[in-house]
């Protein structure tokens, strides 16, 4: 990745997302809600969900993080929201892909506005920056009611 | 460079000179140079180093102490000549206060469970300062659970100074243990560690110093302390990962139980009595960790022949034209302004998280350290998650100082943008 590349990256996460970021707040009353931990920067989110039987009609996260695990977490709730939860779960499976290097380079596109975090692979460190509002989510869904970390 | 940078001239050191010593300084990331300043996390290796455990394997890899063939008996000779260099280096009275262990770590737990759980009851008190790496509070924690010992912990000022009037209140007749850092890893604070050690002596406690960040950066005279335990790590000293010192007085050691059991720590092993080892050895279960032990050995003639004084002053100057050169970054924050400090600069940016600084510098073949340090009640005192932080050593230039400040202004463009 070019050094101008990192600083698109950047760029588009802090002024898109991060100054911004979309869906931030809390839902009152939430069909579910649990906090997600990111040891390692001291990121700390809570994401709260409203479901119907066919999808994900509200879901809305608050908390402190850096940029890239705010801006990531702004990015999903956008993607997630009105999908079906099983759409949810291929969405994430397909977005783990694309950081961790098991993913074709070439579908970027397929991502839509998620592809500004590939970027991110390069910097191994920082992947799980990324991924904390999904493995939230994730666990989430899954009924998990414990925090989660990503350590 | 600012006005107040330039008014302070280096003194003469040949840094330039020293800077070829250590191979990986020549190399690049991402198509930059290497500016290394992660050094109080682990520091680089010099090539006396590196060759010496090359030496080691092709030339007379053995185990030691109880070989009879000339193999055993190079590796056993220089792993004891490596012993007495590092009494010296540390000003230690005998090669039996000298125990090699894993690193400063393993030395603080070998002392809370051989020494504090021998000696220490319930009601029994530890102090430890609000600076402490985890390393030199979980032990003391585990101790605590085990004996019911109770922690007491020294509080920091706001310049990240111990509170000293606090530590006389809390030294008191139940005081067993005081374990203090002696210089700060998270804000580079040198602890007045002289006072501490006489007032604990005066209230009938013994005193462990956690010397990882100090052996490196300034002479180290135990003697003159009279501190009774005084620990480090190899990998900080620019010798190998994974070797160590525990220094304890004498009689201390002597009374002790062992920390491990195994082979080297015994005189005679039966299953009616077995019969423990003379120190050293009696806190040297198993192998040990040879090549580590020499090549610490020769990272402590190379820094002798660098000198610490000269490396302590160097770095003093270092660390006053960087403090100046940082305080040229608007939005920045220092986290630990002590007085008496170390060349580690901690600070925080508005707007912009350690680790994203920690990435984009980086790219710029910047290598700093961002997180919480393992010293979480550093960052809660001072209510940031994390810190960025970086940490020189004698090898590191006022050059690269100014390329961090660059680096940190092209960061806050990013940011800005």
């Amino acid at each position: 990745m070019s050094l101008l590349d990192l600083k698109e990256l950047y760029r588009e996460v802090i002024v898109d997302h991060n100054r911004n970021p979309r869906n931030f707040g809390s839902i009152e009353h939430p069909h579910k809600c649990l906090e997600g931990n990111n040891p390692l920067c001291g990121d700390q989110l809570t994401l709260y969900l409203n479901a119907d039987d066919e999808c994900i009609t509200d879901i809305r996260f608050d908390g402190v993080g850096c940029a890239i695990s705010v801006a990531s977490a702004s990015l999903m709730t956008e993607e997630v929201k009105g999908k079906s939860l099983q759409e949810a779960e291929e969405i994430f499976a397909r977005f783990h892909c694309l950081l961790t290097g098991a993913g074709a380079p070439e579908d970027l596109e397929r991502f839509g506005k998620l592809a500004v975090l590939a970027g991110v692979r390069d910097y191994p460190s920082r992947i799980k920056c990324a991924t904390l509002c999904w493995h939230t989510l994730r666990a989430m869904l899954a009924g998990a009611d414990k925090p989660v970390s990503t350590e | 460079m600012t006005a107040q940078a330039q008014a302070h001239p280096l003194p003469e050191f040949p840094v330039e000179r020293y800077r070829q010593d250590f191979p990986i300084l020549q190399r690049s990331v991402r198509d930059r140079p290497l500016v290394y300043l992660d050094n109080a996390a682990t520091t680089q290796k010099p090539r006396a180093v590196i060759d010496c455990l090359n030496e080691y394997y092709c030339g007379y890899n053995s185990n030691v102490h109880r070989g009879v063939h000339t193999l055993s008996e190079l590796a056993t000779s220089a792993y004891e000549d490596a012993r007495v260099k590092l009494r010296s280096f540390i000003n230690a009275s005998s090669d039996k206060e000298l125990i090699f262990v894993r690193g400063a770590t393993e030395a603080i737990n070998l002392v809370a469970q051989s020494y504090g759980r021998s000696k220490l009851t319930a009601g029994d008190e530890i102090i430890v300062s609000e600076m402490e790496h985890h390393s030199n509070i979980v032990p003391w924690q585990l101790l605590c659970e085990q004996t019911g010992a109770i922690l007491r912990v020294i509080p920091i000022n706001d310049a990240g100074e111990l509170e000293l009037d606090a530590y006389k209140e809390l030294l008191c007749e139940r005081t067993r243990i005081v374990s203090v850092v002696h210089i700060s890893n998270a804000l580079g604070t040198v602890n007045p560690v002289a006072g501490i050690i006489a007032q604990a002596h005066d209230a009938g406690a013994v005193v462990l110093l956690d010397g990882a960040q100090a052996v490196a950066h300034a002479p180290v005279d135990v003697a003159a302390l009279d501190c009774d335990f005084y620990v480090f790590s190899g990998h900080k000293l620019f010798g190998p990962t994974g070797v160590g010192v525990l220094y304890g007085k004498q009689a201390l050691l002597e009374a002790m139980p062992p920390y491990h059991g195994g082979g080297d720590m015994i005189k005679k092993v039966s299953f009616a009595e077995t019969l423990y080892n003379d120190l050293p050895y009696k806190f040297e279960a198993g192998t040990p960790y040879v090549a580590g032990v020499i090549g610490l050995g020769a990272a402590v003639d190379y820094l002798n022949a660098v000198g610490l004084e000269q490396i302590r002053d160097y770095e003093h100057e270092l660390l006053e034209y960087a403090t100046a050169a940082v305080a040229t970054v608007s939005g920045l924050r220092q986290v630990g302004v002590a007085r008496d400090k170390a060349a580690i600069l901690s600070f925080v940016m508005d707007d912009i998280h350690p680790h994203d600084l920690g990435t984009i510098l980086d790219h710029d073949g910047i290598a700093i350290r961002s997180g919480h340090h393992c010293a979480m009640p550093v960052m809660e005192r001072y209510r940031v998650p994390a810190t960025a932080r970086a940490s020189f050593a004698f090898y590191n230039t006022c050059q690269e100082v100014d390329a961090l400040v660059a680096g940190l202004d092209s960061a806050k463009k990013v940011f800005s943008a």
